[in-house]
C-alpha cells in the first residue's frame, strides 16, 4: 500500500525541520555577535510569518496586522520582563511568552468575529484598521510604552538560573523555541483539525457540506495565527533588546504579508524561506549601499512573474517536471516494448 | 464655526485628490481584480518626472511636462498591464497585490535614488491668493484643486455613461464574460482603464505637488487614503470612490480639530471599521455579482 | 645582458615593494561605519547627515587622512528602524569599526548605543532629544545642541522678544518633535506663558490645513513651529493660507534654507534660534555651505553640518591623542573643547562634556526678504 502524498511531503516537512534544527545549533559558532543577531531574527520572523501562513496559506484570511501583533507581544513582554516591571527580570520570560500568546489570541478572535461575519476579504480592512490604532496606542499612551522615546533596556529571559546574554545563547535559546512552535505547527495541520483546513482551502463548499463548521474553524486559525505573532513578539523584544513603534507600524505589516507569500504561502517551510529573502537578504544586499531596497523589490517582483507561488513553487515547479519526465520515460519505454 | 466651516472647505479639496485617486484605483480593480498597492507612488511620481526632465534634459516645462505625461502613460499605463498584471492575473488577487506593493518600493526608491531624497517645489498653474466665502478665507488653489478634480470626475461619467466606448468599457466591468460574446474586445477596454487610472493619477499629481510639494515619499499617505475611500465607496462602483474620497477628506480634516491630532489616521479607519460590520457592500456600493 | 639583468632586478625589487606598499596601504585605513537613515521616516535627515560626512571624509583623505591613514567610511541603512540600526551598529563593530557614525533619530540611537557602549566603540549621533545623554553611556557624543539646552533658550525669546502671553505648539510627533515639546512647554509655563494648544502632527504630513486652521482659531499671540524641514514649509503655506498674521516662532528647522526655499513667500517674517546654519554670520559656515551646494547641487540642512562637523570632531580628537586608539579618543573627547583656530572643519568653537552633550554659541534669527538673517548671537550655557 502506498502512502499518501501529503502525507509523505509532510514527513519531508518535519525532516528538514529537524536536520535544519542541528544544523543551525551548530553552524553558527563561528559567527560574531552580527551574523548571530541576524540569524536570531530570522527565526523570530519566520514565527511570526508562520503564523500568517496558518491564517492565510491555509485559511484563505489576509491579515494586515501581524506586525501589530507582534507588536503586542514584544511591549506585553517588555513591560512583564523589564526591571521595574510587572515582575521584572529573571523567570519571568517563560509567563510573558504565555501572556504574550493569550492576548494576541483572544485579540484575534475578537477581531475576527465581527469581520467574518461579514465578507471573507474584509478581514483584510478590519485588520487594517486594527494595526493602525494599534501603532498610535504604541506611540501616543507614553505612560504604557514610552511613546516615541521607545522602551528601552528590555532583559534577556534566563534559563535555569543562568542569563542569556551571551548572543550564542540566545540564538540557541531562540532556536529551541522556534523548533517547539513549529513541531506544534506540523502537528496541529496534520490533526484532523487541520486536515479540514486543507479540505477548506481546497473546496469550502464540499467542506462545509462534509459538516466543517466553516466559521469556527476559520475564527480559530486566524486567533491562532495572530498569538504565534505574540509569540514572535516575546522573543522579538528581548533580541533587540530595546523596542519601539517603527517596527510594529503598517508597513511592517504588509512586509510580513509579502513574506509568505515570496516564500510560498500555503507550504509549511514558506515561511522560513520568505523570512530569509525579507530579513536576512536585505542584510547581505546592504552592501550594495542605498540601492538595496531598489535591487530588493526589483527581486520580488521578477520572483513573483517567474512563480507567483513563491520560492517554494520553484522547487514544486521542479518536482513536477522531473515527475512528467520520468512518466515520460515510462511511457517511452513500455511504448517500445510493445513496439518490440 | 468660522473654523467649521474652514474645515470643511479644506477638506473638500483634500478630499478632491483622494477621490481622483481612488476612482483609478476602484476602475482598475472592476476590470481586472489588481489591487494596486502602488496607487499612492502613481500620484508621487509625474510631478518627479517632470522636475526630472527639467533637471537632467534641460527640457522646458511644457516639453517636461508632456514627456513626464507621455512616459507616465506608456510605463504605468499600458507596461504596468502588460508586463505586471497580465502574467499574473491568472494567478489569483494576492500574488498581484504582492507585486504592486513591490512595484511601489521600487518606483519610490527610484524617484529617492535617481531623483532626490529632497522635497521640491512644483511650479502651480493657479496664482497665490485666497477669497472670502462665509467668513472663511479660501485659497485659489483649493477652489481650482476642487474644481479641476470635479471636472475630471463629471467628465469621466460622462464618457462611461453616454458614448459607445464608455458603455463598453463598464460591460466589461461588469461581466467581462458577457461583453465577451457580445463582441466587445475586453482586453482593449482593461488597457483603457489603465490609461485612464494613469491619467487620472497624473491629474492628481499635478494638482497637489504644488501644495504637498514633490517628494519621493508623498505616495504613502495619498495611496491609504486612496485605498480608503475606495472601501469606504464600496471598491465597485466610480460614484463610491467619490463620495468616498469626499468623506475621508473631511473626516480626516474635521477629526484633526474636533478628535485628537495624534489618533487621526485612526478616525477614517474606525468608521471604515464600522461601515464595514453594517453595510459590507460600501456606503453607496451595490452587492458585488460575481462569483470568483 | 648585465644591464637588463640589473633592471630586472630593480623592477622586481619595485614590483615588490609596490605590493608590500599596496598591502599596507589597504591596512592602514580607519574604518568608519555610517549607521544612517537612508530610507523611510529618517530619509531626508539622513540623506543629509551622510552626505555631510562624506563631504569631510574626502576632504580628510585628500589631505592625507587622520594621522596618516585614510578614512573608509562605509554606510549602512537603517530603514529608520531600531532593529536594523541595532543590527547595523553590531556589523559595524564585529567589523572592527574605529567609530561609529550616526543615526540620526533618537529611537534608532536608543536602540544601539548599548552596543557601541559594550565594544568601546565611539559612537557620534545627530539626534537631539534631551534623554539620550543621560542614560549613562559613556560612548556616545552628540553634534548638535541637546534640546534641553535650546528649549530654555528659546523660552526666554517668547517672553522678553516676542512678548508672548499664550503660545500655540505644533509638533511633529516623533521623538525630535516630541522631544522639543516636551522640552519647550515647561519652559514657558515656568515664565507665566499659557499654553493655548497642543497640537501633534505625523511625520511626513503633508496636509497641514486643519492644524493650520485650528492655530488660527486658538487665538493664541504667537505659534511655535518644531517640524522637520519639509514639514515647516508645508505649515507656513497652509498657515499663510488662513491669512495668518501673528509672530511664528521656531527653532533651527522652521529657519532653514530648506524652508525659506519650499515656503517661498510664507516663510517671511518667520523667527526664532538657531542651531547651525549656513546662514550663520560666520565665514566658516558660509563656506562649507558652498561647498556642500557645489557637490551635491542642493542646500544642506543643519543635518548637513552636522555630518561635517562630527567627522571633522572625530579627526581632531583622534590627531589629538596622537594614536589610533579608540579608549584614548573617548578620553581625549570627554571633556574637549575644539576651537575653529586649531580644526577650522569644527566650524564653530564646541565643547563636549562628560555625557558627550556639545555646548557652543547660537543664534537669534528672521526671515527677510527670502534670506534668513541672523539678529542676535547666544552664549554657550557655560563659559568655555
Amino acid at each position: 500500500m502506498t502512502r499518501h502524498p501529503v502525507f509523505s511531503r509532510i514527513d519531508a516537512n518535519l525532516a528538514t525541520l529537524l536536520i535544519g534544527a542541528v544544523i543551525l545549533w551548530f553552524a553558527p559558532a563561528g559567527l560574531k555577535s552580527y551574523g548571530l543577531y541576524v540569524i536570531s531574527l530570522w527565526l523570530v520572523m519566520s514565527i511570526a510569518a508562520m503564523g500568517l501562513n496558518l491564517t492565510l496559506g491555509y485559511a484563505g484570511l489576509k491579515s494586515l496586522a501581524q506586525a501589530a501583533f507582534l507588536g503586542i507581544g514584544a511591549y506585553t513582554t517588555a513591560l512583564i520582563t523589564a526591571k521595574g516591571g510587572i515582575i521584572g527580570p529573571g523567570w519571568s520570560w517563560p509567563l510573558a511568552f504565555v501572556v504574550s500568546g493569550a492576548i494576541t489570541f483572544f485579540a484575534g478572535v475578537i477581531l475576527g468575529f465581527p469581520a467574518l461575519r461579514v465578507k471573507f476579504h474584509y478581514l483584510a480592512f478590519v485588520t487594517l484598521s486594527f494595526a493602525t490604532v494599534m501603532f498610535l496606542i504604541f506611540r501616543n499612551e507614553q505612560w504604557l510604552t514610552g511613546g516615541v522615546y521607545g522602551f528601552s533596556n528590555i532583559p534577556r529571559p534566563s534559563v535555569m538560573g543562568s542569563k542569556l546574554d551571551n548572543d550564542l545563547a540566545f540564538f540557541r535559546f531562540v532556536l529551541v523555541v522556534t523548533v517547539l512552535l513549529s513541531l506544534a505547527m506540523w502537528w496541529m495541520l496534520r490533526s484532523p483539525w487541520g486536515r479540514a483546513f486543507t479540505a477548506l482551502r481546497e473546496n469550502p463548499l464540499r467542506a462545509a457540506s462534509l459538516g466543517i463548521n466553516l466559521r469556527a474553524y476559520t475564527l480559530l486559525a486566524f486567533a491562532i495565527g495572530s498569538a504565534y505573532g505574540g509569540f514572535a513578539g516575546a522573543l522579538y523584544a528581548p533580541l533587540v533588546e530595546f523596542i519601539d513603534p517603527a517596527p510594529f507600524a503598517i508597513s511592517a505589516s504588509f512586509v510580513l504579508l509579502l513574506t509568505v507569500v515570496v516564500g510560498g504561502q500555503g507550504y509549511f517551510l514558506g515561511p522560513f524561506l520568505g523570512a530569509a529573502f525579507s530579513y536576512v537578504l536585505p542584510e547581505v544586499l546592504r552592501a550594495t549601499g542605498g540601492l538595496y531596497l531598489l535591487i530588493y523589490a526589483a527581486l520580488v517582483l521578477i520572483l513573483l512573474l517567474i512563480t507567483p507561488q513563491g520560492i517554494i513553487g520553484i522547487v514544486e515547479k521542479m518536482r513536477e517536471n522531473r515527475r512528467q519526465k520520468a512518466a515520460q520515460e515510462q511511457r517511452n519505454a513500455s511504448k517500445v516494448m510493445l513496439e518490440a | 464655526m468660522d473654523q467649521f466651516v474652514q474645515l470643511i472647505l479644506a477638506g473638500l479639496a483634500t478630499g478632491a485628490i483622494y477621490a481622483l485617486a481612488a476612482i483609478g484605483f476602484t476602475l482598475v480593480w472592476q476590470t481586472s481584480q489588481t489591487i494596486n498597492f502602488a496607487q499612492g507612488e502613481f500620484v508621487m511620481l509625474p510631478a518627479i518626472l517632470v522636475l526630472a526632465a527639467v533637471k537632467f534634459l534641460h527640457a522646458p516645462l511644457p516639453v517636461a511636462v508632456l514627456m513626464a505625461v507621455g512616459g507616465f502613460l506608456l510605463l504605468f499605463g499600458f507596461g504596468f498591464k502588460q508586463y505586471i498584471v497580465n502574467p499574473m492575473a491568472r494567478h489569483g488577487i494576492l500574488p498581484l497585490a504582492i507585486a504592486t506593493m513591490a512595484l511601489s518600493i521600487l518606483m519610490k526608491e527610484s524617484a529617492k535614488d535617481g531623483f532626490s531624497a529632497e522635497a521640491q517645489q512644483f511650479p502651480s498653474l493657479v496664482p497665490e491668493g485666497a477669497i472670502q466665502l462665509f467668513g472663511a478665507t479660501l485659497s485659489l488653489r483649493d477652489i481650482a484643486i476642487f474644481v479641476v478634480a470635479v471636472v475630471a470626475i463629471v467628465g469621466l461619467q460622462l464618457f462611461v455613461t453616454r458614448t459607445k466606448t464608455g458603455r463598453m468599457m463598464q460591460a466589461t466591468a461588469q461581466n467581462p464574460t458577457v461583453a465577451r460574446i457580445l463582441g466587445i474586445s475586453t482586453e482593449k477596454m482593461i488597457l483603457l482603464t489603465f490609461l485612464i487610472n494613469a491619467g487620472l493619477a497624473i491629474l492628481a499629481s499635478f494638482l497637489i505637488s504644488p501644495v504637498y510639494l514633490a517628494k519621493f515619499s508623498n505616495g504613502e499617505v495619498i495611496g491609504t487614503a486612496a485605498f480608503i475611500a475606495a472601501i469606504v465607496g464600496g471598491f465597485n462602483q466610480v460614484r463610491g470612490a467619490l463620495a468616498g474620497g469626499f468623506i475621508v477628506g473631511l473626516v480626516d480634516n474635521l477629526a484633526a480639530a474636533y478628535v485628537s491630532s495624534a489618533y487621526r489616521a485612526a478616525v477614517p479607519l474606525v468608521l471604515l471599521v464600522l461601515v464595514i460590520l453594517f453595510k459590507p457592500e460600501g456606503l453607496l456600493g451595490s452587492k458585488e455579482e460575481r462569483t470568483v | 645582458m648585465k644591464m637588463s639583468k640589473r633592471t630586472a632586478l630593480l623592477g622586481g625589487v619595485t614590483l615588490t615593494l609596490g605590493l608590500g606598499l599596496g598591502a599596507a596601504m589597504a591596512q592602514e585605513t580607519v574604518k568608519v561605519v555610517g549607521v544612517i537613515e537612508m530610507s523611510g521616516a529618517g530619509a531626508t535627515a539622513g540623506t543629509n547627515y551622510k552626505n555631510g560626512a562624506q563631504m569631510a571624509v574626502d576632504e580628510i583623505n585628500a589631505k592625507g587622512g587622520i594621522l596618516g591613514k585614510k578614512i573608509d567610511f562605509v554606510v549602512y541603512d537603517t530603514q529608520t528602524n531600531p532593529g536594523n540600526t541595532r543590527a547595523a551598529v553590531q556589523r559595524g563593530v564585529d567589523e572592527g569599526a574605529f567609530a561609529i557614525f550616526g543615526p540620526v533619530f533618537s529611537g534608532p540611537i536608543s536602540a544601539s548605543m548599548q552596543i557601541a557602549q559594550k565594544a568601546g566603540v565611539p559612537q557620534i549621533v545627530g539626534g537631539e532629544a534631551a534623554g539620550l545623554t543621560k542614560q549613562g553611556v559613556t560612548t556616545i557624543f552628540r553634534t548638535s545642541l541637546n534640546q534641553a539646552d535650546a528649549m530654555p533658550k528659546l523660552a526666554e525669546y517668547f517672553k522678553n522678544d516676542v512678548k508672548a502671553n499664550s503660545v500655540a505648539v505644533v509638533w511633529v510627533n516623533n521623538d525630535f518633535g516630541k522631544g522639543g515639546r516636551d522640552a519647550i512647554i515647561p519652559e514657558l509655563q515656568k515664565r507665566g506663558i499659557k499654553i493655548a494648544a497642543d497640537i501633534a502632527t505625523e511625520s511626513a504630513q503633508a496636509d497641514f490645513a486643519a492644524d493650520a486652521i485650528k492655530v488660527k482659531s486658538s487665538n493664541a499671540d504667537a505659534v511655535f513651529v518644531y517640524l522637520n524641514e519639509e514639514e515647516s514649509a508645508r505649515f507656513l503655506r497652509a498657515i499663510k493660507q488662513q491669512g495668518y498674521d501673528k509672530p511664528i516662532v521656531g527653532e533651527t528647522t522652521l529657519l532653514g534654507a530648506k524652508v525659506i526655499e519650499l515656503a517661498g513667500d510664507a516663510a517671511e517674517g518667520a523667527k526664532g534660534h538657531v542651531g547651525l546654519s549656513v546662514d550663520a554670520p560666520n565665514p566658516l559656515f558660509a563656506e562649507f555651505g558652498k561647498k556642500f551646494q557645489a557637490k551635491f547641487n542642493y542646500k544642506s540642512d543643519h543635518n548637513g553640518i552636522k555630518g561635517y562637523s562630527g567627522m571633522y570632531m572625530l579627526k581632531h580628537v583622534a590627531e589629538k591623542t596622537g594614536k589610533l586608539d579608540k579608549e584614548a579618543w573617548l578620553k581625549y573627547a570627554h571633556g574637549a573643547i575644539i576651537r575653529t583656530k586649531d580644526e577650522p572643519g569644527i566650524l564653530i568653537d564646541s565643547k563636549f562634556d562628560a555625557n558627550g552633550d556639545v555646548d557652543r554659541e547660537s543664534f537669534l534669527a528672521e526671515v527677510k526678504k527670502g534670506q534668513q538673517v541672523i539678529t542676535g548671537t547666544l552664549p554657550p550655557v557655560n563659559k568655555f
